[in-house]
């Protein structure tokens, strides 16, 4: 393809609450804009894993770049840059947003804004988006596109009057969102003489092509052995090849300019020399400044991961090795536990980018995992002065060091029909939370403001959200610092033995229902042994809670009728399996699913 | 001259008069009709076996269910004569029959006698006429009293008596009342089985949650099923259990019969030889529905479909009885046998672990040896170990069997052994 006119280019992003149809609506524009013919199209081409497809989730930002034949007769080079939707992935967004000039609002036009929809919104805006909406799914019987726009400059703030009313399912209306991308989408400025400046929103590793490194050319041009430098790892290498994205495919081309949106490879060997958010320039015309806004994402959650075959620790890290090469914010060191033996302290964005690597290491590298529980940076203030950082609740000192601890907070905002309003205040207060404030965004619905600790939502607080809410409350957040609180170590002993495993860290007005609820789970969890098996939760040497195992019963086969010898064996297989799904700890043998049912104690 | 290998038959008949509560074999009530034409089957079964095994000498018959007792005199001649055609039987084999009150005449123990039947295996479960209700049995003590005399007067003098424990709503009281009694009446051999809850029976709907089979139970499906004509009460509780262990053993020590087997007794030189057979891995060919056999280190079972039984020998074979040379032998039986397991080495040594160690005597570290050719310590080594640390296994003598403990907790014990 010709180099085309840089006023003929439109880069923007879609962003739209979660299953508002943000990758239906991505489809419907890659078909429409005849890149792929419908024989061709499989369903949400840009969610490319699988598990992104299954859950109908981003997690990678991807890009596409298609060509439009406009009304006007003129084509059109459209880049989309579908973006992580999920919370866990802020930073991720807002790079992914500060390659764009525009951006496509879907909103569903049954259930109208969300609070995820507003979360994003602003981000846009702060990016100095031109944020174009976009009501889906007026198929739906439930539909009420009048009020959805006027909930959108309501609330919003912004115009919405010749919105497009479509449905990407079935792609009515959807030309009308192509034209409006012409007309309201600007057109990238930059100089493409000028030294090269180049945004990094996404890499990925290729085992045969190494890194390759997803960029927004803001000014200068970029092409075959040009040679680069990372501004803010200061990693250099020279470009091997640069190129456009296909659907699914990297299309090679001669050069990058100022205003496109492209991949380059170079004989990088690590991802960890590509930090989303970092400016890449010419090394030997390099450009002044630095974009702005690049910050080193850090995990916010901890676990252990452990192999649950002992065996399979080099293929856990192998495996985690092989993930990080796509996802620098996955962090993870060695660990050893007493009771799970080799593992690795993991450290990740939030809770869901922690479900998807393990998904992920299960899925993707057949591994079988035991997860502990996951558990947020506390702050331990110590008596000598010294301030630590406490990922592991093992390493906690002994609390004759510490002077106090803090643990992260977050400012959260639900929104929520007026009736779960109690019901969702009741989880709030239930979790810690400090009420803020309250306001309603229209007669029936309100945004509540609450100050929670992030170690109350880290567990299942969305499912409680759900649940309480009947599926109706919605739920964003963002940290905000660290606040001093009354923690403490709360310890399992089985057999008088205590498992480091399943430690953690509690607010101490929380210890005594916990280590309650610990125990009975544990008590569920655990089969009979051939002794009986106290299970204790302790504070220090203090013991809070206790639940007793009883011993094994009779465990005798049934008369061996008329010599059926195979069926006896294959029950006394299931039981051998059962076996090896147990950790031993001292002498008692502990299941697997016992360290993670304790994630999920709020079930009943 | 060849020495014939042993060989050791298993008959099933699959009827009974009505389908107890806790059962979960293969067996089911049957019409005349129905019960006419299996036993038809079944005797074309056993001659078309006639070539297949004529280097074998048949040590035990086994005819068991079901209740076999329910067939008619000239039904089991029948199956008797095609035995007895078909295979060399020895002079001494063990002939057992399994038979439940109520379905016992003196017309039929004589036809039994007059068979070669040498022992007997009778139902009675427990002498409590409530807890036989509730199991669903269709007898009561006296009518077993009244069997019990037929079988003697008409010279069985090898008998078993069958006792279940643990029965719902049982006291060690009651169970050692039913011992005693069983005791008293002087047979040769008792078997003391502990009730186990099993998948798709009536006591499964009811008692899986309480039996700690982790299975979703639904009561009212329990209800039904007992056609809500009686409330089931609950399954002793572990102490009682616990108490009717040790208390079977002590009892029966004390009227003579010692314990061969996790769950059989006997006065001495009665022992069961069929079923010891199996734990020492003998040949054994199974015939009729659903039976199982090992033959040659390979394990196959008859198809548990009546209708395809039925039908595979109600023509196939029919049609060719006359003509000899055309009956079929292993080859054409693949079309009813399933679950076609050829052992390998391993399997092999699990089954000797898990078998032999069902006997009283466990068993000899040489006889492993001789098997394998290899030490038992070189293939089990660990499991051993640490079950003798567990107090579960004792090496002793160079024999390894179970400990009291070991008993009770058999099938942990066993499934260390599965490789």
């Amino acid at each position: 393809m010709a180099v085309i006119d840089q006023s003929k280019i439109r880069n923007f992003c879609i962003i739209a609450h979660i299953d508002h149809g943000k990758s239906t609506l991505a489809d419907r524009i890659i078909e429409m804009t005849g890149l792929l013919t419908s024989r061709e199209m499989q369903a949400q081409v840009l969610d490319n894993m699988d598990l992104e497809r299954e859950r109908g989730i981003t997690i990678k930002a991807q890009a596409v770049r298609t060509i439009y034949k406009a009304d006007d007769g003129e084509e059109y080079m459209f880049n989309l840059i579908d973006t992580p939707g999920h919370v866990d992935f802020n930073y991720e967004v807002s790079r992914s947003l500060a390659a764009c000039d525009g951006a496509i609002l879907v909103v569903d036009a049954a259930q109208g804004v969300e609070a995820q929809t507003l979360a994003n919104v602003y981000l846009a805006l702060d990016h100095d988006l031109d944020v174009m909406p976009v009501i889906n799914k007026i198929d739906l019987p439930s539909a009420d596109p009048e009020r959805v726009k006027e909930e959108i400059e309501d609330v919003i703030g912004i115009d919405a009057e010749d919105a497009p009313l479509i449905s990407a399912k079935t792609g009515q209306n959807v030309h009308e969102v192509l034209e409006q991308i012409v007309k309201k989408i600007p057109a990238p400025a930059g100089d493409p003489k000028a030294p090269l400046k180049a945004l990094i929103f996404d890499s990925k590793y290729d085992p045969y092509k190494g890194v390759i490194v997803f960029c927004r050319i803001k000014e200068g041009t970029v092409k075959k052995g040009t040679p680069m430098l990372m501004m803010a790892t200061g990693a250099k290498a020279e470009v091997v090849e640069v190129g456009t994205f296909g659907a699914g495919q990297f299309i090679p081309c001669d050069e990058l300019s100022a205003g496109m949106v492209g991949y380059i490879t170079a004989s990088l060997k690590n991802v960890k020399d590509t930090h989303v958010g970092d400016t890449i320039t010419n090394a030997e015309n390099p450009c002044a400044e630095p974009l702005p806004g690049y910050k080193k994402v850090n995990p916010m959650v901890y676990c252990g991961l452990y192999p649950a075959d002992g065996a399979k620790y080099p293929d856990l890290r192998d495996a985690l090795e092989k993930l990080q090469l796509n996802d620098a914010a996955l962090q993870f060191e060695p660990e050893t536990s007493v009771a799970l033996g080799f593992g690795f302290r993991c450290g990740f964005l939030g809770l869901l980018h922690l479900e998807i690597i393990q998904e992920r290491l299960e899925r993707e590298y057949n591994l079988d995992l035991v997860t502990t529980a996951p558990s947020v940076i506390y702050k331990v203030h110590k008596t000598s002065g010294e301030v630590i950082d406490l990922t592991n609740p093992t390493n906690m000192p002994d609390p004759s060091e510490i002077d106090y601890m803090e643990e992260p907070m977050v400012k959260a905002e639900i929104m929520v029909t007026s009736e779960y309003i109690g019901a969702i205040m009741d989880l709030c207060q239930e979790r810690r939370g400090i009420y803020q404030s309250m306001e309603y965004i229209e007669e029936k619905r309100a945004v509540l403001h609450y100050h929670l600790p992030l170690n109350e939502i880290i567990y299942d607080f969305f499912d409680a959200l759900k649940s309480r809410s009947r599926g109706y409350a919605s739920f964003d957040y963002e940290m905000m610092g660290y606040q001093r609180s009354e923690l403490v170590k709360l310890d399992i002993l089985i057999n008088k033995e205590e498992v480091d495993a399943l430690s953690f860290i509690v607010f101490a007005g929380s210890a005594y229902d916990r280590g309650r609820r610990m125990c009975e789970k544990l008590k569920q969890e655990i089969p009979r042994q051939l002794f009986e098996i106290p299970i204790q939760a302790a504070i220090g040497s203090k013991i809070i809670a206790r639940e007793t195992v009883k011993a094994m019963r009779k465990d005798v086969l049934a008369k061996c009728y008329g010599g059926d010898i195979s069926r006896k064996k294959k029950l006394l297989e299931k039981q051998k399996e059962g076996k090896k799904r147990m950790r031993q700890v001292g002498n008692v043998e502990i299941p697997q699913k016992a360290f993670m049912s304790v994630l999920k104690l709020d079930d009943d | 001259m060849m020495i014939k290998k042993e060989l050791e038959l298993y008959v099933h008949i699959p009827f009974c008069v009505r389908k107890c509560a806790y059962c979960d074999f293969l067996s089911a009530p049957a019409d005349m009709q129905e019960r006419t034409l299996y036993a038809d089957a079944l005797t074309k079964e056993i001659r078309a076996e006639k070539e297949e095994y004529r280097n074998y000498k048949v040590s035990t018959i086994f005819l068991g269910g079901g209740t076999p007792s329910v067939l008619d005199e000239g039904e089991i001649t029948e199956i008797f004569g095609a035995l007895y055609d078909s295979f060399d039987i020895s002079g001494s084999a063990e002939i057992t029959m399994e038979v439940n009150p109520g379905t016992v005449t003196e017309g039929k123990a004589a036809v039994w006698k007059k068979c070669g039947v040498n022992r007997l295996s009778i139902g009675l479960q427990s002498v409590n006429d409530d807890e036989l209700r509730m199991l669903g049995r269709i007898h009561t003590y006296r009518e077993f009293l009244n069997t019990w005399e037929i079988v003697r007067r008409a010279g069985f003098r090898n008998v078993n008596i069958d006792l279940i424990s643990a029965i719902p709503g049982q006291t060690l009281e009651s169970w050692c009342r039913t011992l005693r009694t069983a005791a008293e009446l002087e047979p040769e051999h008792i078997s003391a089985y502990s009730l186990i809850i099993e998948e798709g029976t009536p006591f499964y709907e009811r008692y899986a949650e309480e039996a700690g089979c982790n299975f979703e139970t639904e009561n009212d499906k329990a209800r039904e099923a007992d056609g809500g004509q009686t409330v089931l009460p609950p399954l002793p509780d572990e102490d009682t259990e616990r108490e009717i262990y040790k208390a079977t053993e002590e009892i029966l020590d004390g009227y003579g019969y010692h314990r061969y087997e996790i769950s059989n007794y006997a006065k001495d030189g009665y022992e069961c030889r069929h079923n010891l057979g199996y734990w020492e891995r003998k040949e054994y060919l199974g015939l009729g529905l659903g039976a199982s056999s090992l033959i040659n280190e390979c394990r196959f079972r008859n198809t548990a479909d009546i209708k395809k039984y039925l039908d595979f020998f109600g023509k196939s074979i029919l049609d060719t009885a006359d003509s000899s040379e055309q009956l079929c032998g292993a080859g054409c039986r693949m079309d009813i046998r399933e679950e076609v397991e050829s052992l390998s080495c391993e399997d092999r040594m699990e089954e000797f672990m898990f078998l032999g160690l069902r006997k009283t005597e466990g068993i000899s570290m040489k006889e492993f040896c001789e098997a394998f050719d290899r030490d038992i310590f070189e293939v089990y080594g660990p499991q051993i170990r640490k079950m003798e640390e567990q107090g579960l296994l004792i090496v002793q003598d160079g024999r390894i069997s179970l400990t009291e403990r070991g008993t009770d907790v058999s099938n942990y014990v066993f499934s260390e052994f599965i490789l």
